[in-house]
């Protein structure tokens, strides 16, 4: 394998943005390809990252020569290679999914639209990869960035809640600059290998801890954890259809990721559980997160705004799965990320597919779907099936090492806040499938087969329905390897010393 | 006792949702989509019955699908017992098909394709608890069978189907997720495994305070064996088209349901430990109750099909007594129970809805004089309740001649008198329908003496399975030997 | 008293950053006009760029990172000491900030634009009013 596999992930798009612009202009045509190509490229050298990782172990890059600390050390371990992989699957799914949707939603913007989306795969693979504290502040604001403007760039509600997505964004982003800041105050180092091993040492300082509980503030405001999530539901159900499938999947699972990373690679385990010893209050806060998701979920009437606060408690599983400080509770977390980046993908195209046939997404008219559109509507169940964690979907098995995690930490608060939250799922995604099982109740209602013939169904393109149905069928393939993927890869991307 | 690894378990499950597509795209040709059922029954059931032998012969037919979790796989294992389910299940879709065909078609409902999709998924996933070989494959197929038994409970999309629907996965769903998915994966987390095991997997550490709440969590929490106060959702359930109530309401569903709570005291819990902690008593006395509330309320039942969901929840819990007594005779009469009320009830549903189907009549105070309308069906209908209340000549008799057994083997005498009590019971809502259908003045009757059977496809069926009751009374022994052979597995013995 | 007055006159720069912080973080959260939020982001902003830049300085009369009568061969003949020099790692940060904040406020400005086109308001009260108008009432 090349020796610079590990840019390629965030240099092929970076370039790829740049053609977009040039040549997209002069040929509307263009962009989607290059995007594919891009993203394809994106993900073939993520599956070689993954593979060299698997037969290497940690793979270091410097970032155009320069040793650090005077460069930029990119460092690719089992933890973001795995990420890694799933974001570039994701974004290319969801790519070659929305390709019709972008057509009809964002007719003469094409070109922005593209080059803002693979601009948005840069960042985040950048924050995926890189070794570097403040580098990674900058790609997480590349990121941002385009995340802010993809959302605003849709209709109606769209540019207000984009708004208020940067003013929050904003605040998260700053807080984990200054977070930084402060680290750098102390240590002297940006690196984050380095940051490590100078850290043990001022494990009593005030400072050290202010720098870290201000990163995770930061981080739980992108995160979109309760009580700082109020940017997310506005921006993921009024973004522009193709908008939220590309987004939703992705930004919260990479920030969960930051987080794992800033605690375990840069923090130290030791430091986080055992000197600060504050996971039993972060967990009993993302009970509070998963609870009031699921009950602000179940308050609603528009089946993306249902998907987005379902987002918001999924990020309570896995920051209290994280902090649960033992191996199952970690793996849990780290394995939701994988199944919960499937999940979201899969619900929002689903969504997105529903709604390329419905005038809008309130639940009323979600009535006679399941004949109408039976394949969007099979994909959405198997979709919540794996949210409400029915086996053999992955969203089993990443709840079942979490409620694991639970039991080892004898934290019995986040078990039940699990089931709870596992039991309004069957009431949120029962509630929808209800609407579109009952036909609305009119004169043929009945025993007349005749009255809905074949006629009456109307799937979304096929082109639509082919990747959704491929991201279908993987919640059950992920299900039923996640065993392997827990003992091949998730395993090693715990530190030993957590058991 | 030697292990075989055979794709026939892998294969019984996959039959009939690899039958699914074919069924949707011959959705408009019905004799071709009935026809596939048919041959998917078919195959179903000569594949379990392939197995019989080498399972008779002491072998266990065993297939890993994936290692999903360090422990715990998603994996097939063919013992006696779950051979036995597989048996009653498979031979019963058959019958229930041709049934489901004069019915459906005789009443000229809706959405048939659907219907005949869902069924055969609710059959696999039957088929697939039968052969689970742990805890957590148990649990899959069972969720798996509540999702897919929904839109079947839910068929006539009206309100009254969905209020019922809701109840139905309130209570399901919500057990299963509440109470027992915790305490799977809590036994997970305390002994390393979900597999079934002769005498169980618990490590010896646990506190008998957890034991007791983990068995009530798996009890109730698998609520489709109906244990009370978890059993409304089958009545609520009997919205559902008749063949649907008779497969899967009183047989497929409600039996794996009695199946789980049989594999969790046996194969995770273990006969010795559950005795050494007194939880077998528990349980019966949980079972007990059931069995006495169940029966008296069947007793004021008028809806027919509610009497009859009244008395399975009563009779489901036969079975889980059986598995509680945790003596050879308790635990065969409990495994027989499955296959005899399996062929009673579903005839005494059958009955029902070729009444349904002839007259329209569902309930028992319009029934009278119906014996002179519908004679052969009553006819059955007699039998059907000779078996469940265990009367002779019927197989009925000889499960509760092993329950009975077994209860004294265990000395729990109080439960002797609770069967005899029921059996009591059940005659006392049983032959007053009988009776007032075919023993009754002119005046009284509701029907005039013509006669006016339902269609052939209804009456076949019914008459079939009233006929394998009686002939599981003279003939038991297929049935006997897999569930000797089957305690034996359970019990670890020689 | 003195120990007081040493422990906020020593640290006079982090006051004078968090007191900048809060006073745009209070704009963001409290104003009702989206200018004024986009304002204070951009107040708050700044505040954490001037943290950085101040952490750089040195006492002792500390200059900026240039080599002073070093045409060339100034290092080789003389050597540079650190302490003569603020630090430039933090500066160099902060131009990189500087240009992500810029592009922020570039964003949220075209945002706020089409905000104002659609709702032709800025004023958070009343662009839910209108909100309100159009959608009767739902969210």
């Amino acid at each position: 394998m090349s020796p610079h596999l590990p840019a390629l992930p965030v240099v092929v798009p970076l370039l790829s943005a740049l053609l977009i612009t040039i040549l997209g202009w002069s040929n509307r045509r263009l962009p989607f390809p290059i995007a594919l190509v891009a993203l394809t490229a994106g993900l073939l050298s993520a599956l070689g990252l993954m593979k060299d990782v698997l037969a290497r172990g940690v793979i270091g890059y410097n970032m155009g020569g320069w040793d650090p600390p005077w460069g930029i050390a990119y460092r690719v371990d089992h933890l973001n290679a795995l990420v890694l992989v799933v974001v570039m699957a994701a974004a290319l799914i969801g790519l070659i999914a929305t390709r019709d949707r972008v057509k009809a939603e964002f007719e003469d913007r094409i070109v922005p639209f593209y080059t803002l989306f693979v601009l948005f795969v840069t960042g985040l693979s950048g924050i995926l990869l890189t070794g570097d504290a403040f580098n990674l502040y900058v790609l997480l604001e590349i990121a941002s960035l385009t995340g802010y403007a993809l959302i605003g760039l849709g209709e109606g509600r769209a540019p207000l809640a984009g708004l208020n997505y940067i003013l929050m964004g904003t605040i998260g982003a700053s807080f984990y600059l200054l977070g930084v800041g402060y680290l750098y105050l102390m240590t002297g180092t940006l690196n984050m290998v380095d940051l490590a091993a100078r850290l043990p040492g001022l494990y009593d300082s005030h400072v050290v801890a202010l720098a870290f509980f201000i990163c995770l503030t930061g981080l739980f405001v992108k995160m979109a954890f309760f009580p700082v999530h109020v940017w997310l539901p506005n921006a993921y159900s009024n973004a522009s259809s193709a908008a939220g499938i590309l987004i939703a999947p992705l930004t919260t699972k990479v920030m969960i990721y930051v987080m794992i990373r800033i605690t375990l690679t840069v923090f130290t385990p030791d430091y986080a559980f055992d000197v600060l010893d504050i996971g039993d209050a972060v967990v009993w806060l993302s009970v509070i997160a998963i609870v009031m998701g699921s009950v602000f979920a179940l308050a609603q009437n528009r089946l993306k705004r249902i998907l987005s606060y379902i987002v918001v408690a999924e990020v309570g599983y896995m920051v209290g799965g994280f902090w649960l400080g033992n191996r199952a509770g970690i793996t849990g977390s780290i394995l939701h990320i994988v199944n919960d980046a499937a999940m979201t993908l899969c619900v929002f195209l689903a969504a997105g597919a529903l709604l390329t046939r419905v005038p809008g997404d309130r639940l009323i008219h979600l009535q006679g779907l399941f004949r109408k559109m039976p394949v969007s509507m099979a994909a959405l169940v198997v979709g919540g099936l794996s949210i409400i964690g029915a086996p053999p979907t992955c969203g089993f098995f990443s709840k079942w090492y979490l409620i694991s995690g639970g039991i080892d930490a004898g934290h019995y608060g986040f078990v039940a806040a699990l089931l709870f939250s596992s039991l309004v799922n069957v009431a949120l995604f029962f509630r929808v499938f209800e609407i579109a099982y009952y036909e609305p109740f009119g004169a043929d209602h009945g025993h007349d087969p005749r009255a809905h013939g074949a006629s009456g169904r109307e799937d979304a393109p096929a082109a639509m329905l082919a990747p959704l149905v491929v991201v279908a069928v993987l919640l059950v393939a992920l299900g039923l390897y996640s065993g392997d993927l827990v003992s091949a890869i998730i395993q090693h991307a715990i530190p030993a010393r957590i058991i | 006792m030697e292990s075989i690894v055979s794709l026939k378990p892998l294969a019984a499950v996959l039959v009939s949702i690899l039958v699914v597509p074919l069924i949707i795209r011959s959705g408009n040709r019905p004799n071709l989509r009935e026809g596939w059922t048919f041959a998917a029954a078919g195959i179903k059931f000569l594949i379990v019955a392939s197995m019989v032998p080498a399972v008779l012969g002491g072998a266990k037919l065993e297939l890993t699908i994936a290692q999903v979790l360090p422990g715990a796989a998603i994996a097939f294992r063919v013992d006696a017992f779950g051979l036995l389910f597989a048996l009653v299940s498979s031979s019963l879709w058959i019958v229930t098909s041709a049934y489901s065909i004069g019915y459906m078609r005789g009443l000229d409902e809706h959405s048939q394709t659907r219907y005949f999709c869902f069924f055969a998924l609710s059959l696999s996933a039957t088929i697939g608890a039968a052969f689970s070989a742990n805890l957590l494959t148990l649990y899959l197929f069972y969720e798996m069978l509540s999702f897919a038994t929904y839109p079947l409970v839910t068929h006539h999309q009206d309100m009254e189907a969905r209020s019922s629907g809701r109840k139905y996965l309130f209570y399901i769903v919500g057990s299963s997720i509440g109470l027992a998915l915790p305490a799977m994966v809590y036994i997970y987390t305390v002994s390393g495994t979900l597999d079934f095991a002769a005498q169980g997997v618990m490590p010896a550490s646990v506190p008998p305070a957890v034991l007791t709440a983990l068995v009530l969590m798996l009890l109730f929490g698998f609520a489709k064996a109906g244990v009370m106060p978890f059993h409304s959702w089958l009545p609520a359930a009997m919205v559902a088209p008749t063949p649907v109530s008779a497969l899967l309401h009183a047989v497929a569903v409600v039996k794996v349901g009695a199946f789980c709570v049989f594999r969790v005291l046996t194969g995770v819990m273990g006969a010795d430990l559950l005795t050494g902690a007194g939880l077998g008593t528990l349980v019966c006395y949980i079972a007990a109750f059931t069995i006495i509330v169940s029966s008296l309320i069947a007793l004021s039942q008028d809806g027919l099909k509610r009497r009859l969901a009244f008395s399975t929840i009563g009779q489901l819990s036969y079975i889980v007594l059986g598995a509680a007594l945790l003596t050879p005779d308790g635990l065969t009469g409990g495994m027989l129970h499955i296959a005899m009320h399996a062929f009673g009830k579903i005839t005494l549903f059958f009955c029902a809805g070729a009444i349904f189907v002839a007259t329209g009549v569902k309930n028992i105070s319009d029934m009278t004089g119906i014996g002179k309308r519908m004679p052969i069906t009553m006819t059955a209908f007699f039998i059907g309740s000779l078996s469940v209340i265990g009367l002779p000549p019927c197989g009925g008799f000889i499960s509760k001649w092993f329950l009975v057994m077994g209860t004294l083997e265990a000395r729990q005498y109080a439960m002797l008198v609770v069967i005899l009590t029921s059996s009591l019971l059940n005659a006392a809502y049983f032959l007053p329908i009988v009776y007032r259908a075919f023993f009754c003045t002119e005046e009284e009757s509701k029907f005039d003496n013509r006669m006016g059977e339902a269609p052939l496809w209804c009456l076949v069926p019914l008459k079939l399975t009233a006929f394998i009751s009686i002939i599981l009374f003279l003939y038991p022994k297929p049935f006997l030997d897999l569930a000797r052979l089957a305690v034996v597995q359970i019990l670890g013995g020689p | 008293m003195s120990e007081f007055i040493d422990f906020f006159v020593g640290k006079y720069n982090y006051w004078a950053f968090i007191l900048l912080m809060m006073i745009g973080l209070y704009a963001m959260i409290a104003k009702k006009n989206l200018a004024k939020k986009i304002i204070g982001m951009n107040i708050f902003q700044t505040a954490i760029i001037l943290f950085y830049i101040s952490t750089a300085a040195k006492g002792g009369g500390a200059s900026i990172p240039i080599i002073a009568h070093g045409h060339g061969h100034g290092l080789s003949e003389h050597g540079a000491r650190a302490a003569d020099y603020i630090n430039p790692l933090p500066h160099v940060l902060m131009l990189t900030a500087i240009v992500v904040s810029v592009a922020t406020l570039g964003v949220a400005l075209t945002l706020a634009v089409k905000v104002y086109h659609q709702y032709g308001t800025l004023e958070e009260d009343e662009i839910a009013d209108r909100i309100r108008a159009q959608t009767g009432g739902e969210p």
